[in-house]
């Protein structure tokens, strides 16, 4: 079964028909990327698949379950983790703090045993912040843990947004344009951390408008042109499909 | 001034400042995560004396203040699911004249329920006469109950808000909501812990001051104009400078004393108010820049 299964996506906003009848699936493992001309309704698909928008129509599976019209929170519990364009951190709290934000929902320390400052509140704060320091390690920046998030140089919180969703330990891990706003090296660097997210069991949906990066990473490509989908293969075959061209180029 | 009496107007001013800045922090637990400030704050503070003062002739101190502390919260809770957890996006004017709303309603209720008498908790230890000698002035020993509880509970925030994982995730809900939603973190729900956690600080200031201020059903109004200067006068949703300014307001209040009559103490919280919102409305410690940026 597909980890993912998107069917007749649609979203209205007013007379606009951002999203319509968009279906397609993603498979356990697999990394997709989503891309399209700027208008074509990417960010507004990842928006409906997360439950911050509603679908006006259609329904969005997670390994078999509809999460459709779930609110966000919840369906990010389901194990569904997502970065942003423009990246969203906690301002004001360290960067090991907004990554520590993203442990909680695999941890179980409620309201009135954090108010009483239990032991086992105390012994699982400290595995929530073990766990926070591998994710950092991982991406390469154990050694900013104790700076202001916020106080980063750009590429560096993408870095600690994507620690923050992995933290998560998702199934599922949306990436709206990571390589957005980087340089070529950094997008490369971007591309090997996608691979390796790739080795540690998650699957990857991602919107990016750099062409070699989602050529490069991508297992399977979904195109997206005024709400529609337009073709949805593997990167060799998305290269060569005339109507693509035709979107991106022009007639 | 002898040092005798500066030392007896200095101890008055902690008192009642550190009240003001329980006060003030409850505001600003709730400014946080919702944005608005709570006008019914006051009444969690008289309902904390209240109930425990009711509750004193069927269980011992401990225990009364407790159960008051408690019942208070829970309050709190249903305040906030009954009012205004429902609300979809609702406006922060709307939020705050329901706060208003709600400030009248305890206020009338408790009215019914414990008429206009003025009642009071007995002294926690020794009694209204008892002294404790300090550098030759006396200081009721209930002070040094009022300053402690006030500063047990100004390190317990900190630390609950720094070291536990709901702390955290009501900072992050006041840092950037949007974002704390898409961690998986029930915002909601962190507004329903926010009202608790005021609600309970609240009571139990209000429990620790009663022997020395006693508790009348319309306590709430007055502290909630005070807890409000303080958290002005600090700057919104910062509770270190709320404690600062607390002590401060309080410092101010006492000393005015020997220059002022006293029927002036309650003008000079609302004149220092005026003066900051018209000359530094981001508040002493705040920046103004930094203004737009609400963090705990």
């Amino acid at each position: 079964m597909a980890l993912l299964a998107v069917s007749n996506l649609g979203k209205q906003f007013g007379g606009l028909q951002a999203v319509s009848e968009v279906s397609f699936s993603v498979e356990r493992g697999m990394i997709k990327a989503v891309i399209g001309p700027n208008g074509a309704g990417k960010t507004t698909l990842f928006n409906l698949i997360t439950g911050s928008l509603t679908p006006s129509s259609g329904s969005v599976l997670l390994d078999g379950r509809d999460i459709t019209g779930h609110r966000p929170h919840q369906i990010a519990s389901f194990g569904i983790a997502r970065t942003f364009q423009n990246i969203k951190l906690f301002p004001g709290m360290t960067v090991l703090e907004n990554v520590m934000i993203g442990r909680h929902i695999r941890s179980s320390g409620g309201f009135i045993a954090s108010m009483l400052h239990l032991p086992w509140v105390l012994a699982e704060e400290q595995r929530i912040r073990q766990a926070a320091l591998e994710r950092l390690e991982m991406l390469g920046i154990a050694e900013l843990a104790e700076l202001e998030a916020t106080s980063l140089a750009f590429g560096q919180q993408r870095a600690v947004e994507l620690a923050r969703a992995l933290a998560m330990e998702p199934d599922l891990l949306l990436l709206d344009e990571p390589a957005a706003g980087l340089n070529i090296y950094e997008t490369a660097e971007v591309g090997r951390l996608i691979s390796s997210i790739r080795q540690l069991g998650i699957t990857v949906l991602l919107v990016e408008h750099d062409m070699s990066l989602v050529m490069d990473i991508s297992d399977e490509i979904v195109v997206l042109s005024f709400g529609r989908k337009i073709a949805e293969d593997v990167p060799e075959a998305i290269q060569s499909n005339e109507e693509v061209i035709k979107v991106y180029l022009g007639e | 001034m002898t040092l005798e009496l500066f030392i007896q107007y200095f101890f008055a001013g902690i008192t009642y400042g550190s009240i003001y800045a329980i006060v003030a922090i409850g505001f600003n637990i709730i400014y946080n995560t919702t944005g608005i400030i709570n006008f019914a704050q006051g009444e969690f503070v008289m309902l904390g004396g209240m109930i425990s003062i009711s509750l004193l002739p069927i269980m011992p101190l401990p225990l009364a203040i407790a159960a008051a502390v408690a019942l208070t919260m829970l309050y709190g809770a249903l305040l906030e699911i009954c009012f205004i957890r429902w609300l979809d996006n609702p406006g922060v004017l709307r939020m705050v004249i329901i706060t208003i709303g709600l400030s009248i309603l305890t206020r009338e209720a408790a009215l019914h329920v414990w008429d206009e008498s003025i009642r009071s908790l007995p002294y926690f230890v020794g009694n209204e006469i008892s002294t404790v000698n300090v550098l030759g002035a006396r200081v009721s020993p209930q002070v040094f109950w009022v300053i402690g509880a006030c500063g047990l509970m100004v390190a317990f925030l900190s630390i609950f808000f720094q070291g536990t994982s709901v702390g955290r995730q009501m900072r992050a809900c006041a840092a950037n909501r949007k974002a704390a939603v898409l961690c998986g973190i029930n915002t909601r729900d962190m507004v329903t812990f926010s009202f608790v956690l005021s609600a309970g600080i609240g009571a139990l200031a209000g429990c620790v001051m009663s022997p020395i201020t006693s508790t009348a059903y319309d306590n709430g109004t007055g502290l909630a104009i005070k807890g409000f200067t303080v958290a002005i006068l600090g700057g919104l949703g910062n509770s270190a400078a709320a404690v600062a300014a607390g002590l401060l307001l309080g410092i101010i209040e006492a000393f005015s004393v020997s220059v002022l009559p006293l029927a002036f103490q309650d003008a000079i919280a609302i004149a220092i108010l005026l003066i900051i919102l018209f000359v530094r409305p981001h508040g002493l410690f705040g920046s103004g820049t930094a203004a737009g940026l609400k963090e705990f």
